[in-house]
């Protein structure tokens, strides 16, 4: 057992600072972490700077939790110092562990997005066409941003990650148990969970920890949230509404089916599953009821493809959290001759 | 150089065959000589209901150009609706595949009796063609290493060292 404190960072790379609060949101149990450790570097609570990690010893960090997608260089180079300084890297949140809403800009590119937010969106007004540059030159000298990659990056596509806290953000109480419990053995020398480890969550699916009852229907066609008041006691699913409680990780107490949302996949896939909306295709198909084997080839077809259409965007909802880290990972583009983008 | 390695390159159609009526037909149609181009691996699966959206994706992940799926005609499936559930699946991956960029001759579901070599055959000789008129897929390299596309030259940058 050492007698210094476990010396413990947080770092948002793409990310919405949602991580952070919920590890604020751990209640009472925060002013005993706060004492158990000694933070050394956190942008988003305390005043550190870059270099004073670049300053740290190699392995001087012995936990660091990283939130946040790797979107840009500048990720990128973070990940990379940071895994250097930390004897302990934990993908913290939906985003380092899956890619969660920022993967989703692997539908497109990166050209495509700037184009959309700086010239094209409904609600834009930039007449003179300002877009960001990566290298400015000004009357002070150069300025230079990150470059956006065009495919977002999860934390272990980059780096090796030791442990895993799904969710977005994770739930406090687990977040409370989980990072609990690592500082507990780093500062007692206990034996650490083994290195790869999901934390603060189940090995089972979210409908396990719904209340709502499953009945075996089946339906004919899906319905988008504002179509249709569900029944408050049966399983969304069942009721057509899509629900990715069958396709993720258990761990969070199934909060949203129990407020009458559907899961929407935030704490990832579930053991043995290896892509989320693979995964959700089987589902929706085992529980849609359409198409009259009798009615024959052509016309089977057209009714089995016509309840399909009522699941809109299958890829935005299925992979809303997880697309970063799926069997594909990014939508394929082609650049036409003159720079124009299209998909396939 | 890409583009001449993938027009001389046969297309790789990843076929998941029912052991029923599609690999038996499959098979009729080697034996027969039937000429069906040497594109297709075949993979026999008990039924085309068995076939998880999992393996289309990974098949075209892993480097398949296409990927077929056969089964017994509708009403005549050994486990009685197993072809339906296939087509249930097909119809919405198909739409999720869209929104991917994957053209939709590039995963095909076609039934096909235990008596039908030639038709099989045909399919599949069908399908090569289209697969050569698309050209390669090679999702590994060209989607995701950037290859081709051109996408992703900053992701491939080294980092710096950020602690120099
Ligand atoms: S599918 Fe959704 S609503 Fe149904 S039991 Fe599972 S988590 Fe609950
Ligand atoms: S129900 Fe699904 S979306 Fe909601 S918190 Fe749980 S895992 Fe996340």
């Amino acid at each position: 057992m050492s007698a210094r404190k476990p010396r413990l960072a947080m770092y948002w790379a793409a990310s919405c600072g949602g991580c952070e609060v919920s590890l604020l949101n751990i209640g009472e149990k925060l002013a005993a972490l706060g004492d158990a450790v000694e933070l050394v570097f956190c942008p988003c609570l305390a005043d550190f700077k870059l270099a004073d990690v670049q300053a740290l010893p190699d392995g001087a960090i012995d936990l660091c939790l990283f939130n946040g997608a790797v979107r840009n260089s500048e990720n990128r180079q973070m990940a990379y110092l940071l895994r250097r300084k930390s004897a302990l890297l934990v993908a913290y949140g939906s985003c380092a562990h899956e890619g969660c809403a920022p993967g989703l800009a692997n539908l497109t590119t990166a050209a495509a997005i700037r184009e959309t937010v700086y010239r094209g969106g409904p609600s834009t007004d930039n007449p003179a066409a300002v877009v960001p540059a990566e290298i400015s030159q000004v009357p002070e000298g150069t300025l230079e941003l990150p470059v956006l990659y065009d495919t977002v990056l999860t934390l272990d596509q980059v780096e090796n990650v030791d442990y895993y806290l799904p969710g977005c953000p994770p739930e406090s109480p687990r977040v409370a148990e989980a990072i609990g419990g690592l500082v507990a053995a780093l500062a007692g020398g206990a034996p650490l969970p083994p290195r790869g480890s999901v934390l603060g969550a189940l090995e089972t699916i979210v409908c396990e920890e719904c209340p709502r009852k499953r009945l075996s229907r089946r339906v004919e066609r899906f319905h988008r949230v504002h179509e249709v008041a569900p029944d408050p006691k049966a399983c969304l699913l069942e009721q057509g509404l899509v629900c990715l409680g069958v396709a993720t990780r258990g761990g969070c107490g199934a909060l949203c089916p129990r407020v009458a949302m559907g899961c929407r996949g935030c704490y990832g896939a579930p053991p043995g599953v290896e892509d989320q909306g693979g995964r959700m295709v089987a589902a929706i198909a085992a529980l849609t009821a359409a198409g009259d084997p009798e009615a024959g080839g052509a016309r089977l077809r057209e009714q089995v493809d016509a309840a399909m259409a009522t699941v809109v965007d299958p890829a935005g909802t299925f992979y809303g959290y997880s697309l970063a880290h799926s069997l594909l990972r990014r939508a394929r583009v082609t650049r036409k001759a003159g720079g124009e983008e299209g998909r396939g | 150089m890409d583009q001449a390695q993938g027009s001389a390159r046969e297309p790789v159609i990843v076929g998941f065959l029912c052991a029923w009526c599609a690999y038996l037909a499959a098979d009729a149609a080697g034996m027969a000589r039937a000429g069906h181009t040497p594109s297709m691996r075949p993979i026999r699966v008990m039924c085309s209901g068995r076939v998880e959206p999992e393996f289309v994706l990974r098949a075209l992940r892993d480097g398949a150009d296409g990927v077929l799926i056969a089964g017994c005609h509708p009403g005549a499936c050994h486990y009685v609706d197993g072809n339906l559930k296939a087509l249930r699946r097909f119809a919405l991956l198909q739409r999720l595949l869209d929104q991917f960029g994957v053209e939709r001759e590039r995963v095909q579901l076609v039934w096909v009796g235990a008596a039908e070599a030639a038709a099989f055959a045909a399919a599949v000789d069908r399908m090569a063609a289209q697969l050569r008129a698309l050209g390669p897929l090679r999702w590994d390299e060209r989607v995701l290493g950037g290859e081709g596309a051109g996408l992703d030259a900053g992701n491939a940058a080294v980092p710096e060292d950020a602690s120099a």
